[in-house]
């Protein structure tokens, strides 16, 4: 590889705070799952409509006397078996639980264990978070790599074409991110992290009494809980679709330049 | 579905053996995490992370802020009763069944009067009336109206010694069968910051008419700023100690010698 074709992509404490993030939200997905499945429903306001949920998970039988599992979203039930409501492991092929074993943290059914996991993971992804965020204001990676520039935002639909062709730039092009790439690390790391965080927070009874104003920001406690749900599988979805990108625009060559920095920007012969 | 009984080609075999390697593969530090579950000094280290926690909010929280009242209008058509919801206790049920005529709140442990109330004399003290949302640990929340003595009111009549620290509660319900008898009654217990808090109740009424059986009766803590597992339900007797070192599982509560944390803030 020639020197001019590497490039120094990602700063040390991107690099730190990208796999120290990939651990949080890894244990935080499967604590907080195993947390949801305590009580595997979700709801709107402040309270719980238990006859009402807006999405639940649970087990029904059916006439022949055999037990499903049954997810409920919007008054529709759908029979989830094997994965979401009744699901197996080695010792019980088919036990009631929200989340599937080898989804939660702890696998078997322990929310107090659950908890403690979650609120670890939690102080160390937002002080993670908090370097993140604060590193990228002062060692301007917000204002250089993420903030798109007026003039990209036109280029958005050719961007989305680019990416579901999954056409990479290489060259000139590859040394910053493309407008999709920006919007979406710019939403990512600085609307839904903090939104979660402060959803989170919306669920401590002793917060509430001295910032009533977390339970106004989303509407009662229960729509907080039920944001923090979604935003977690948001979370998830973008690490699939990213995962996805990572695999397909040269894998090896990614997580080099995530691991040491160094990234392979290759010929110059994708531009037109 | 019958599956045709023809052996399958053997790259299928090597197929079903990679993913199956490669699924240990990526079960395996999930088991490490059941382990580490399980082992005393990985807790201790989680186990910061709520010493962080309790300071943290301690320290961002006024001592004295009031939980959200809500309206009328907002009370829960139906408040779930969570753990037990009828004592197996002979000596509770033939109280109860004496509409807790006989029934006495004892306070005693680290005061200067120790003292004995009826329902009668609790109901004849300055009472709060409170609708509050109720957020139990599993996850759900329901709105519920009040009514009892503020704890302050009550214990300043004990005259708290100035050593006392903690609040306990000792509740009529037996939570399991002990082979050996030991007793498996639910317990609580608060700081005395937390009990003297204007919402910290010991509720006599619920939703306008007296506690229910399934909700505690017949008296209970109300103590807005924590999670449900704090909020004795059946309280029997009231003591102020030091430390809760040496009571039961020492960790100052049923659910927290189960693991649960004593602060339950969050």
């Amino acid at each position: 590889m020639s020197n001019e074709r590497r490039f120094y992509r990602h700063r040390l404490w991107v690099r730190v705070t990208h796999w120290i993030n990939v651990i949080c939200m890894t244990g935080l997905l499967m604590s907080g799952l195993q947390i949801f499945n305590a009580h595997p429903a979700l709801y709107w306001g402040r309270a719980a409509a238990f006859d009402n949920p807006f999405f639940a998970i649970g087990t029904i039988q059916d006439a022949q006397g055999r037990v499903e599992g049954v997810t409920t979203i919007g008054g529709h039930s759908i029979d989830t078996s094997g994965v979401l409501g009744l699901s197996g492991d080695p010792r019980d092929p088919g036990s009631a639980r929200g989340f599937p074993a080898w989804a939660t943290l702890p696998s078997d059914l322990w929310l107090a264990m659950g908890r403690r996991w979650h609120f670890f993971f939690a102080w160390i992804f937002v002080i993670n978070g908090l370097v993140y965020g604060i590193s990228s204001i002062i060692g301007r990676h917000l204002r250089r790599d993420l903030v798109p520039m007026p003039q990209e935002l036109g280029h958005i639909p050719q961007s989305i074409g680019a990416h579901l062709r999954l056409r990479f730039p290489k060259g000139e092009e590859a040394k910053h991110y493309n407008v999709i790439q920006k919007l979406t690390y710019l939403i990512v790391a600085f609307l839904l992290g903090p939104v979660m965080v402060l959803a989170g927070l919306a669920m401590s009874p002793r917060l509430d009494a001295s910032y009533p104003i977390l339970l106004d920001i989303f509407g009662g406690r229960q729509s907080a809980r039920t944001i923090h749900f979604i935003i977690a599988f948001a979370f998830l979805a973008f690490v699939v679709i990213h995962l996805v990108m990572v695999l397909v625009s040269g894998v090896w060559n990614n997580l080099r330049s995530m691991i040491t920095g160094w990234y392979d920007i290759g010929e110059d012969h994708e531009q037109a | 579905m019958s599956k045709p009984d023809v052996p399958a080609p053997a790259h299928w075999a090597r197929r079903s053996f990679l993913a199956r390697t490669l699924g240990s593969a990526a079960l395996l530090p999930l088991a490490g995490c059941d382990q580490l579950s399980k082992s005393d000094w990985f807790v201790a280290i989680l186990d910061r992370a709520e010493t962080l926690t309790r300071t943290v909010q301690r320290a961002v929280t006024g001592k004295n802020a009031l939980a959200p009242e809500y309206k009328e209008a907002d009370l829960s058509k139906l408040f779930r009763a969570n753990g037990t919801t009828d004592p197996e206790d002979s000596a509770y049920q033939a109280l109860a069944k004496a509409g807790f005529r006989d029934w006495r709140l004892e306070i005693g442990g680290l005061v200067e009067h120790p003292a004995t109330l009826s329902l009668a004399e609790l109901r004849a003290l300055p009472s709060r009336t409170q609708i509050t949302r109720h957020d139990c640990v599993e996850g759900w929340s329901c709105i519920g109206k009040w009514k009892g003595v503020p704890l302050g009111a009550v214990l300043d009549r004990a005259r708290p010694k100035p050593e006392a620290r903690y609040v306990m509660f000792y509740c009529a319900d037996p939570m399991e069968q002990t082979l050996d008898g030991s007793d498996s009654r639910y317990y609580e217990s608060i700081d005395l910051a937390g009990a003297y808090h204007p919402q910290t109740i010991l509720a006599y009424e619920m939703n306008d008419a007296a506690l229910p059986t399934a909700y505690g009766a017949p008296l209970r803590l109300r103590d807005e700023r924590q999670l449900g597992y704090k909020m004795a339900k059946y309280i029997m007797r009231i003591e102020l100690v030091e430390s809760f070192a040496n009571i039961r599982g020492g960790k100052g509560g049923y659910w927290e010698d189960q693991g649960y944390e004593w602060y339950a803030g969050i």
